[in-house]
């Protein structure tokens, strides 16, 4: 049974004040995410990330479609214990501490109460608050927030995880953080759906991403898959400074960085770089298929968007 | 369910109290010990009467105005702030939040009432030096207040859940003001003629009828309150408020949270 399975859901708003004009913020979306996945949701600021997660937490209506979530319908209350939602560049109420903070949370999603309080000091000190659950929120940095922010998410428990835009504003080591904590939540199997502008993110975290631009899903795919369309060259990496002659003569792109020399090379040619290596007795690292990387992917898929919307015009 | 609302109210009276809303027990206590003690030296007999109608006054004006500069933010605020959004994702029905909002708030206005009946009690003894068995009828005219404070923040709630925090003041504050002179607002629909009748008329019935709840007056002459104004005033304003708040209810769960 798939954890998320989006059925046509779409949103048109109206603006103006005097003539309302319809604005469509989300196509009609279709997809799916499995039960233990981490999938990410790639696409510019303003392609309608944040509509699908508003659409799916309930915060606003669909104009069409609908959705089930963890095999329900997505509006279902009982759905809403057993999911936890971390929303873009989060503000909690600032004159609470960071545990009243959770314990509330902990209240509101239905936690017994017997287990609240161990509930949230083990998620404080997953996150790394324990230290300081005593201080109110208004005294907290943009990162704490956004550690709190995961927290609240994480606390009772839910089988699936909603984060829009988790990385955005943090410092490399408040990423770093995150990511560690997201990581954390694929191996305890949990389910997460996660919003991101950031690719090398989605690269290292998702088994599936989804490319999102103006509203419409532009592809669905495995990291793997999207990427793995081998250009027909290999990587080639060995030990050493020098760069034989007979390789050099292959025409191969060559670049020497501290102790190593990395490679590409034609696929037909990889033999002949091993006996070139052999023969000067260097040794061999690595050989591995270039693959396109995710940016590639998703900027392609962002320029066809562009070049068939610029064809239909 | 009761549950979810109960940790909503507690929440609000919380962040009411965080946010010093109390520290307004220290103005009314320093205008009630001031005039208590103004009174005393320059009124003769009717030191009792001015306390009553001045503590009780400020008792009102003073929760009205708590009731409508918090209540207007209530719901306005956790959108803008979008606090909202981690508290509707979980487990709570809109409604729930609606109600649990409207307790937090009614709930901090009655500890607030409270702590100022015991100022007006305080300062009616400094300037009588004894209770007699009329001054128990201030307790109506509290209990009145609190019903009142009940319908102002289901109104201001209600404005608060489609409209921006100035206007929902604007909206709030005049229909007190206007509900202040419901008796007169019915007595003039009485004696107008054709649309204007029907118009004020309507208005009349429309707008809170503030003016039942005022038995200061009255009580501070020393005159018993009616058992059925009582139960009236009772029914009017569980009734009222439960309108209103229905009200914000209905605005409240069509409305998209952008």
């Amino acid at each position: 049974m798939p954890a998320i399975e989006i059925l046509g859901l779409e949103k048109t708003y109206t603006v103006g004040f005097w003539r309302k004009l319809p604005k469509r913020a989300l196509h009609p979306l279709r997809l799916s995410v499995e039960d233990g996945e981490v999938f990410g949701f790639l696409g510019p600021n303003g392609a309608g990330k944040t509509t699908t997660l508003k659409l799916l937490m309930g915060l606003v209506f669909p104009t069409g479609g609908s959705a089930r979530i963890l095999g329900r319908e997505w509006t279902d209350p009982a759905v809403r214990a057993q999911i936890g939602f971390l929303p873009e560049q989060p503000y909690f109420y600032d004159y609470l501490t960071a545990h009243e903070l959770l314990e509330y949370y902990a209240q509101l999603s239905q936690v017994p109460a017997k287990e609240r309080r161990q509930r949230v000091e083990k998620t404080l000190h997953k996150v790394g608050l324990r230290e300081v659950q005593g201080m109110q929120l208004r005294k907290f940095s943009k990162g704490m927030l956004q550690r709190v922010g995961i927290a609240q998410a994480i606390l009772h428990e839910p089988k699936l995880v909603f984060f829009d835009e988790p990385m955005s504003g943090l410092d490399p080591i408040g990423r770093r953080e995150v990511r560690d904590l997201m990581e954390q939540l694929k191996h305890e199997g949990k389910t997460v759906f996660f919003s991101t502008h950031i690719l090398p993110d989605a690269e290292a975290l998702c088994d599936r991403v989804g490319i999102i631009y103006k509203g419409e899903l532009r592809g669905v795919g495995a990291i793997e898959d999207l990427t793995s369309r081998v250009q027909g060259k290999v990587e080639v990496i060995w030990q050493g400074t020098q760069v034989p002659p007979s390789i050099k003569a292959l025409g191969a792109e060559c670049k020497a960085g501290g102790d190593q020399v990395r490679a590409i090379v034609s696929e037909n040619q990889q033999d002949a770089v091993i006996d070139a290596l052999r023969r000067e007795r260097l040794r061999l690292i690595s050989i591995t298929p270039v693959r396109t990387s995710l940016e590639t992917y998703f900027v392609e898929q962002l320029r066809r968007a562009e070049t068939t919307a610029g064809t239909v015009a | 369910m009761a549950n979810s609302i109960a940790h909503i109210a507690s929440n609000t009276f919380r962040e009411a109290v965080r946010d010093r809303v109390l520290y307004n027990l220290i103005a009314f206590a320093l205008l009630l010990s001031g005039a208590a003690i103004l009174v005393g030296q320059i009124s003769i007999e009717i030191e009792k009467l001015v306390v009553i109608n001045l503590g009780l006054t400020a008792v009102s004006l003073f929760g009205v105005v708590i009731a409508i500069f918090i209540g207007i933010g209530l719901v306005s605020k956790e959108i803008e702030k979008r606090t909202l959004y981690t508290v509707l994702s979980r487990p709570v029905r809109r409604w729930q939040f609606i109600v649990g909002k409207f307790f937090g708030l009614a709930g901090t206005l009655v500890v607030n009432t409270f702590f100022m009946a015991i100022g007006v009690f305080a300062a009616l003894f400094y300037v009588s030096h004894k209770f007699v068995r009329a001054d128990a009828l201030i307790f109506v005219a509290l209990y009145f207040i609190v019903l009142e404070f009940l319908i102002v923040c289901a109104l201001a709630l209600l404005f608060s859940s489609f409209s921006s925090p100035l206007l929902s003041a604007v909206f709030a504050f005049s229909l007190f003001v206007i509900g202040s002179f419901a008796d007169d607002l019915r007595n003039f629909a009485a004696m107008a003629h054709g649309f204007s009748r029907w118009l004020a008329t309507g208005a009349a019935y429309l707008v809170p009828n503030f003016s039942a709840f005022n038995v200061i007056t009255s009580i501070a002459h020393e005159q018993p309150v009616a058992g059925q104004l009582i139960l009236q005033n009772t029914i009017y304003a569980i009734f009222y408020a439960a309108m209103a708040l229905s009200g914000a209810v209905l605005i409240f769960e069509r409305r998209d949270l952008k």
